[in-house]
């Protein structure tokens, strides 16, 4: 394990590989979000964002390199230099300590939205059901929604789905959370109710990892920015930097046509 | 011209801009003529004719004798018939339910000892005649005459029992029935479990939900909306296919039925009466069906309606199946 001095990233990519049959979404990852930092990556449709996030939860394998969450191997075990898979009860384990919210929301359509927030804490976290049910509460008061804790999930607009999203996976306390488009399923007038919602998260000391194409969102909130092509990082560095200064031809191309 | 356009632009009342000519109000409640339908009339007109030759003949024949329905309804005999068909289906219904739902977890499992075991089951039992089934689990005692459990390439035996005390022709019919909907069961769950959408399955992974909570708290409960109606149609199978247990004696409705004309030889009678019940059971389950169906659909809002239609498309690819 690591010295106590050195503070342990929240995520660490090392060349990370992965492969869709003979397609090679992954080309080589290397990654580093500190804790408490909001990490924005863009790129073009294809360019492996999704797959990338997907594998920081284990719900992609990767092919070759190393990732860790919290200095720990995710969805392996070293021991004696050979890697070990993890059985799904511990894979699960890990995933709960990581938040992940989907562009299309994917909320438990036969739940209400309060059912929805207390499934996972009250068997994985052990709380009883009133605790559960106390928690949800105050997180939909967060989310701005805390008229709706008997809704079901086709009652509500994108954006509130949205917004309980957000508040389910916060209900199990994840050090990191991963957003992956959470914008772009909605209407314009809804994303700035959602965005809203993640800017106080991460005013709240939040780390999180925000795949999105709004810009204002990258350069107001984010701690830096990562443009991937290709399944490549192609630049990074601070939002305002790379936004006004990109070093690659592509980014700026690409840059150019989201601004 | 110019007075009929002049006439054209006075304002009548009616919101401007539309074709005038129309005759009435715009507000009013249409009161159109109807399209006619003689086609319909005449095909009416020419059913209800054979109806009634159809009714003579049956009535005018000295062979059929209508009062004995009536008689033969509520006959002692032909009530324990019904109410061993309705344990007959009712349990192998359970079974089969049972069996179902594991074979279709079986076979989306990424176990393949799992896959394939339960495939097996599946192409088995439903690539063969349930009659055939029937008779073959009525007959297993005279190839196995003493069950038991032995341990296995060895002579040692933990218990046994005489095949005859533990086939019994209903055993055998609980067996066979069940085994055999169980194969077409396990399809209609599968096809239910496929319909919830793979983003459940991810949300639920990514808060750190293992797989068989995931399938028993997220997919299952998605998935029995969807399945409930071809399950339906499953269980009126069922009761009818429960008439073939008669080939190995079950006094069932059917042979229940049989006893009776096999001594007094009205035989289209009787079926008469056995039929009657059969529609009964069916008509009153249809209804139970439906009640259950709006249950399943109430506070869900659309999901499950929307789910429910969906779900019809299994059933009629079962009903060619079969
Ligand atoms: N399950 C899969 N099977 C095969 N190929 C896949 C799969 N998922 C993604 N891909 C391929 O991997 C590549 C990268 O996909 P990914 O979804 O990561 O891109 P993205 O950057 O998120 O794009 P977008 O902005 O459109 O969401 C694409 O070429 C895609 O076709
Ligand atoms: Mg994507």
């Amino acid at each position: 394990m690591s010295t106590p001095t050195a503070p342990v990233p929240a995520v660490s990519a090392r060349a990370i590989r992965k492969s869709y049959g003979n397609n090679e979404v992954l080309c080589g990852i290397d990654l580093e979000v500190d804790a408490g930092q909001v990490q924005v990556i863009v790129g073009p449709s294809g360019s492996g964002k999704s797959t990338f996030l997907r594998c920081i939860n284990h719900l992609e394998r990767i092919d070759s390199g190393r990732l860790y969450v919290e200095g720990d191997l995710v969805g392996y075990r070293e021991h004696r230099g050979r890697l070990h898979e993890l059985r799904p009860q511990e894979v699960a384990r890990q995933r709960a300590r990581t938040g992940m919210v989907f562009q299309h929301f994917n909320l438990f359509a036969h739940m209400t939205v309060t059912q929805n927030i207390v499934e996972a804490p009250r068997h994985l976290r052990g709380l009883t059901k009133r605790d559960a049910v106390e928690l949800a509460h105050g997180l939909l008061q967060q989310v701005g929604l805390g008229d709706k804790a008997n809704a079901y999930p086709a009652e509500l607009s994108g954006g509130q789905q949205q917004r309980v999203a957000i508040a389910r996976a916060l209900a199990m306390e994840p050090r990191l959370m991963l957003f992956d488009e959470p914008t772009s399923a909605l209407d314009p007038e809804l994303v700035g109710d959602v965005l809203d919602v993640m800017r106080g998260l991460a005013e709240g000391g939040m780390t999180m990892v925000v795949v999105t194409h709004e810009m204002a969102f990258a350069r107001d909130v984010g701690d830096a920015l990562v443009v991937m092509a290709d399944g490549q990082v192609i630049e990074q560095g601070p939002p305002r930097d790379v936004l006004a200064n990109p070093a690659t031809e592509r980014a700026a191309k690409f840059l150019a046509r989201v601004h | 011209m110019l007075s009929a356009a002049s006439e054209m632009s006075t304002p009548t009342g009616t919101p401007a801009g539309g074709p005038s000519g129309a005759s009435g109000d715009v507000d009013e409640a249409i009161r159109a003529v109807p399209v006619r339908h003689p086609g319909r009339m005449v095909a009416g007109a020419v059913l209800v004719l054979l109806l009634v030759w159809l009714a003579i003949t049956v009535a005018g024949n000295e062979e059929f004798d209508f009062g004995v329905i009536p008689d033969y309804l509520f006959d002692p005999v032909i009530l324990d018939g019904v109410r061993l068909t309705l344990v007959l289906t009712v349990v192998s219904m359970a079974f089969g339910l049972v069996i179902g739902v594991v074979a279709a977890i079986g076979r989306l499992s990424d176990n393949p000892v799992l896959r394939w075991t339960a495939g097996a089951y599946i192409w088995l039992f439903r690539g063969t005649p349930v009659l055939v089934q029937l008779v073959f689990w009525f007959n297993i005692g005279i190839v196995f005459p003493t069950l038991g459990l032995t341990i296995p390439f060895t002579d040692v035996s933990l218990f046994s029992v005489e095949s005859n005390s533990v086939v019994t022709p209903l055993n055998a019919a609980i067996l066979g029935l069940g085994l055999n909907s169980g194969a077409y069961i396990a399809e209609i769950v599968r096809a239910g479990i496929t319909s919830v959408g793979r983003g459940q399955v991810e949300a639920a992974s990514a808060l750190g939900l293992e797989p068989r909570r995931t399938m028993r708290r997220i997919v299952l409960p998605q998935a029995i909306p969807v399945a409930v109606p071809p399950l339906g149609n499953e269980f009126v199978s069922m009761l009818k296919y429960s008439a073939l247990a008669s080939v190995i004696a079950v006094q069932e409705l059917l042979g229940s039925v049989e006893t009776i004309y096999s001594v007094n030889l009205r035989t289209l009678e009787l079926l008469v009466v056995a039929s009657i019940w059969y529609l009964a059971l069916t008509t009153l389950f249809s209804f139970l069906q439906s009640l259950l169906e709006r249950r399943l659909g109430r506070g869900r809002s659309g999901i499950a309606t929307v789910r429910a239609r969906r779900g019809r498309a299994p059933r009629r690819v079962r009903k060619a199946v079969r």
